[in-house]
């Protein structure tokens, strides 16, 4: 079992450089085709499109293994169900290559996929065994589901992406310029995170400390990060590590604020140095990527994939949760946070459906809605986990 | 209100924007587009038509989609207001007064404020169900008054369409062709060959397919008004049991909310993964956490009461063990038995003995069972014990008397009273936990030996005829979506225009990209003209570029 | 003409699918989800219990005649006080026709014995071991007492602790002349 699990962890590795290489694949697709209809054609695009293919087989090997390894399928923490999402992206992406050919995407929705894994990766790996309330077949059907839909849905995202970075334009300051470059900040955060992440870990940083949770209760804790902010009634328990600023009240996880805010500070200074250093928006470095994109075929895309992502959605995120939930908390619905955001999730691609169909919301409306959607989903992964604690949070 | 004529001779309903029958523009709006709107085949809203009284007023302001847009950004933004601290439900106080000092204690002002404006329960508020209300006839509202008009529209629709609809179409071409006829004619054939329906009239060619996936809006929509009707039906007596229990190991009780049926706990159990048992691939994460719970369970016997016992009776009759773990509910005549809770380690029985205090010789042990106290203990040497006070939950002494707060042995007291062959009269003593109290000096006591505890299983009851309705209404309702997105609606009109012309135009309302190359196809083929997606704009400037 | 008629039939069904969504609305908002729970005018159900003695006691023995149904709990400080009470106006009524059954909720015989001698008891105290009755009552708070006429019927229901008076009025409320 142990093999299993190491050999895991390698294929993981593999498929996250392979996704790296083939990302450098779309971009020389794009690069060298002079139009759409020669780098559709273009060789470059079809070596990027084999090696995703390649990274997403070893991708799933990783799953498959890790199944095999632990006995229950790998979508029961944080880690397992990130990394999830991210190959499940890379699927939906190649499903949607395969249906419109188009490299500007995967230019687009590797990266994502890549800073998903990434991000998976600074939670604990470790395979856990499962607790009661996940053990049924339902954790397989209900999450998987979940997860595919999620993903065609974050590829509308990705092609309204791709929409807004062609159309907008960013040679004059405006609303719509300030919102794209807020997404680029936005992701830059997520790296600023893995980074400052991962460079703690390599130096194996450690601080414990013992504190009250707010049911009065002495609980301890373990810091990552060098401590910024205490937790309510901390006492140190590692003697080198540095002193906190200030304590934090009962209520808030002062160690998730302390990782929020290194990952924030990280990631404003990697921003900054970009900034500094090409003088211009950062949306305008991915802008020539976008270029040779066919507007009305992102925004078809972006549309599809809404079509394509909302049942799949709907039956794993609503109705196989409420089977389910039914089955293991005995009430179908109990308005939990994590339920209500699935449910505002689909609220929202209702909307949206409903405002391109009878409003004609199309062309950069219907791009910054899918966005939009996109930072729902991820609200939904991220802070409803890490914040809003609720009976999902199993990680 | 009037109808309006067109010039074709069809009589449309008021409000119609495109000809139900040619499809010629009637709106000055539609003639004046390059494209023409296809939504709803321009028929007429139903609601459209009528602006008078208040029920119309009232009518029309749910048809709206714009409304029906807002409503669902209402409730999708008032829902997640609710999420900012935990409801009501998930808070261990249930009094008003506990409930604002928990709020404010946590979450301070604006905790006070979440709860002074009834966010702590805002799922049950009045006014979060008037929006689903709302909601919910927007959806029926604005259904019922699009699917009429667009039916008859679509029937009605003639294969022969007036130029001037053609012209107007997303993806249009017009051009010579040395043989229109024959044109037609392969054009019929290969539409045909790709599963279309394809209808001809005086020289036109109408090629439709997939019809029905229009109706799955409105299928999908039938299928969450049944849901929210199964919602309703919950609040009518009878359809819906919501009950909890706690039952001890040992105990035999009746199932509230479930009359008739009677549950005994044989055992609850509790099992951890451990470093020793589980398997090796578990270690880091075992060592990381501590240990983590594996299963909880409780081993149940299940009992009727006879048909013609009262209730009451002790004449019941066995119907089955079960053991209800977290997933795996005890199922039975509609009901549903879940593992939610525990409580371990309740007193259950305590061992005593009769020592003499002097020599701590000892008259035997005996066994006061905590539920079933006798009066009476037999012991060796002629001793006996006579219990005659018991106090489950000692909580002090009011008016000279020990009181006991509740039937819980959580604190249980006894005052016994000793008798020997040397004290026959008698010795009294009052025993509870780490004390003895005696009026006068006593020769004897009563010392505790060791307790036996056991564990207490919290069960949650459940009944809820709705179930099925709310199935029924998901199933419709995924049809639906799945028939409206998975499938499009694609038409293909191919006519001979005026000297020898060919027109084509073609309509989806959804994927050009695939009904584009259906039509290349059939282009390809019948040697139809060149035509144009009038939308796609970066086509034409991309070309020009690449010829550069 | 047919025309108005069918513009009067239309607004009739708008108004009654409006008025049938707005009924269901309010339905929504003053339904409590929650099975039925017994309330005054309803027929008390039959039950049977068992007395200290092992004598089985049964709501309908008490046909024809009024009933004081008081559920209680030896630690339970307002029940301890009304006994007295009850006990006293036991006394006085069961002659005129106004039954007590009393209903101790799944305590140990030993308690219950204990309590009745230290009261001096007369009436019979059964105990529900199952709490089968307590359920079936819907009895939540302690002491809860339920008055029953002489026809079956529940007259009233007091989920609080009772002065003499009171009980006194009480009985007299269901004598069944």
């Amino acid at each position: 079992m142990m093999e299993l699990a190491d050999l895991s962890a390698n294929l993981l590795l593999v498929s996250f450089i392979a996704y790296l290489v083939a990302t450098a694949f779309f971009g020389g697709a794009i690069k060298k085709a002079s139009s759409e209809t020669t780098y559709k054609k273009s060789r470059w695009g079809q070596i990027g499109i084999t090696i995703t293919v390649i990274g997403f087989i070893s991708n799933l090997g990783y799953f498959i293994t890790r199944w095999m390894a632990s006995g229950h399928i790998p979508l029961s923490n944080m880690f397992e169900f990130t990394a999830a999402f991210g190959m499940m992206l890379v699927g939906a992406f190649i499903l949607l290559f395969y249906l419109y050919r188009t490299p500007s995407l995967g230019l687009f929705a590797l990266p994502i996929a890549i800073i998903m894994i990434a991000y998976a990766s600074m939670f604990p790996k470790d395979i856990t065994p499962l607790i009661p309330a996940l053990q049924s077949h339902w954790l397989v059907i209900h999450v998987i589901t979940t997860v595919i839909g999620e993903a065609i849905l974050v590829i509308s995202a990705v092609a309204g992406l791709v929409y807004l970075l062609k159309n907008v334009d960013l040679t004059k300051p405006s609303r719509e310029r300030f919102w794209l470059e807020a997404v680029m900040i936005a992701l830059v955060l997520v790296i600023g995170f893995v980074v400052s992440s991962t460079t703690f870990k390599l130096t194996g940083y450690e601080a414990h400390f013992t504190y009250i949770d707010k049911e009065d209760k002495p609980k301890d804790i373990e810091y990552n990060y060098p401590p910024l902010f205490g937790m309510n009634e901390y006492e140190a328990q590692t003697p080198e590590a540095m002193t906190p600023w200030i304590e934090m009240p009962a209520i808030v996880n002062a160690k998730t604020l302390t990782t929020f805010v290194w990952s924030v500070a990280t990631g404003i200074v990697l921003y900054l140095l970009l900034r500094l250093s090409i003088r211009r928006p950062v949306a305008t470095l991915l802008k020539p990527f976008a270029k040779k994109a066919n507007s009305q075929l992102m925004d078809e895309i972006g549309y599809r994939a809404v079509l394509i992502g909302f049942p799949v959605f709907t039956l794993g995120a609503l109705i196989f949760a409420m089977i389910w939930a039914h089955e293991a908390w005995s009430r179908f619905w109990g308005w939990d946070p994590k339920e209500v955001w699935a449910l505002i999730s689909w609220l929202f691609y209702a909307a949206f459906l409903h405002l391109r169909l009878s409003q004609g919301w199309e062309g950069k409306k219907s791009a910054w809605l899918a966005v939009i959607g996109f930072i729902i989903i991820m609200f939904n992964l991220i802070a409803v986990n890490l914040i809003i604690a609720g009976l999902h949070s199993y990680a | 209100m009037s109808k309006i004529k067109c010039k074709c001779g069809h009589e449309n309903p008021f409000g119609t924007v495109l000809c139900e029958k040619c499809g010629r523009p009637l709106t000055e709006e539609a003639k004046q587009s390059e494209v023409v709107d296809m939504r709803y085949e321009g028929s007429a809203r139903r609601s459209q038509t009528y602006k008078r009284s208040i029920i119309d007023k009232i009518w029309n302001f749910f048809s709206s989609v714009k409304i029906g847009v807002s409503i669902i950004i209402a409730v999708l933004a008032t829902s997640a207001i609710g999420t900012l601290f935990p409801q009501k439900f998930y808070v261990p106080v249930q009094t008003p007064e506990d409930l604002l000092a928990y709020y404010e204690r946590l979450y301070g002002f604006i905790g006070t404020l979440y709860y002074k404006l009834g966010f702590y329960d805002m799922y049950n508020s009045w006014w979060f169900k008037v929006l689903i209300g709302m909601l919910g006839t927007s959806i029926i509202i604005a259904s019922v008054d699009r699917v009429f008009p667009l039916y008859k529209s679509l029937k009605r629709q003639r294969t022969k369409r007036h130029p001037s609809f053609m012209k107007r179409q997303r993806i249009y071409g017009e051009g010579t062709a040395l043989t229109p006829d024959l044109s037609l004619e392969k054009a019929e054939e290969k539409l045909k060959e790709m599963k279309y329906n394809v209808k001809k009239e005086d020289g036109a060619v109408l090629a439709e397919k997939n019809r029905f996936s229009r109706w799955g809006p409105y299928v999908n929509h039938t299928g969450l008004i049944i849901f929210l009707f199964g919602i309703l039906l919950r609040g009518i007596p009878g359809f819906y049991v919501d009950d909890t229990m706690w039952i001890r190991e040992g105990e035999l009780r009746s199932i509230p909310g479930a009359p008739d049926y009677y549950l005994k706990s044989n055992q609850f159990i509790m099992e951890m993964y451990t470093k020793e048992e589980a398997d090796e691939v578990f270690g880091k994460a075992l060592d990381r956490v501590g240990s983590i719970v594996k299963n909880y369970q409780t081993d149940v016997s299940l009992y009727k009461k006879k048909e013609d016992g009262l209730p009451g009776s002790t004449d019941m009759e066995f119907v089955k063990d079960y053991s209800i773990i977290v997933n795996k509910p005890l199922k039975f005549d509609g009901y549903n038995i879940f593992q939610m809770d525990y409580r371990l380690n309740e007193l259950k029985s305590m061992k005593m003995k009769l020592i003499e205090k002097e020599t701590g010789d000892s008259f035997g042990e005996f066994t006061i069972d905590l539920d079933d106290p006798k009066g009476v203990y037999e012991l060796e040497n002629g001793a006996t014990v006579n219990l005659i006070g018991y106090y489950a939950d000692y909580a002090g002494v009011e008016n000279g008397e020990p009181v006991s707060k509740s039937p819980v042995p959580n604190n249980p007291a006894f005052i016994f009273d000793m008798r020997t062959p040397e004290k026959p009269q008698g010795e009294k003593s009052f025993v509870a936990i780490q004390q003895t109290l005696e009026t006068e000096e006593n020769a004897y006591q009563v010392k505790f030996v060791s307790a036996d505890t056991r564990h207490i299983s919290g069960l949650t009851i459940r009944k809820d005829k709705t179930l099925y309705i709310l199935l029924l209404g998901g199933i419709i309702f995924m049809i639906g979506v799945i028939q409206g997105s998975y499938w499009n609606h694609r038409r293909i009109w191919v006519q001979k225009g005026n000297d020898g012309n060919l027109l084509v135009a073609a309509h989806t309302n959804k994927n050009w990209f695939s009904l584009k190359k259906e039509l290349e196809s059939v282009k390809d083929y019948a040697g139809l003209p060149k035509y144009v997606d009038r939308r796609d704009t970066d086509i034409e400037s991309e070309q020009e570029e690449g010829e550069k | 003409m047919a025309k108005p008629d069918k513009k009067r039939s239309r607004l009739i069904f708008r108004g009654v699918v409006l008025l049938l969504l707005a009924s269901a609305i309010l339905f929504s908002i003053f339904s409590k989800d929650k099975v039925k729970v017994l309330e005054v005018g309803d027929k008390a159900p039959d039950f049977e219990l068992v007395d200290t003695e092992g004598n089985v006691h049964r709501l309908s023995d008490f046909k024809g005649q009024g009933v004081f149904l008081n559920f209680w709990g030896t630690w339970c400080p307002p029940c301890k006080k009304e006994m007295p009470y009850i006990e006293d106006q036991y006394k006085a009524f069961s002659k005129k026709g106004v039954h007590v059954m009393s209903v101790n909720i799944a305590e140990s015989k030993l308690k219950v014995d204990s309590f009745r001698e230290q009261y001096g008891l007369t009436f019979p105290v059964v105990i529900d071991k199952t709490r089968d009755v307590r359920d079936l009552y819907n009895v939540v708070p302690l002491p809860t007492t339920f008055l029953i006429d002489k026809d079956g019927k529940i007259v009233k229901i007091i989920k609080q602790e009772m002065s003499e008076e009171e009980i006194i009025s009480l009985m007299e409320s269901v004598l069944p002349q």
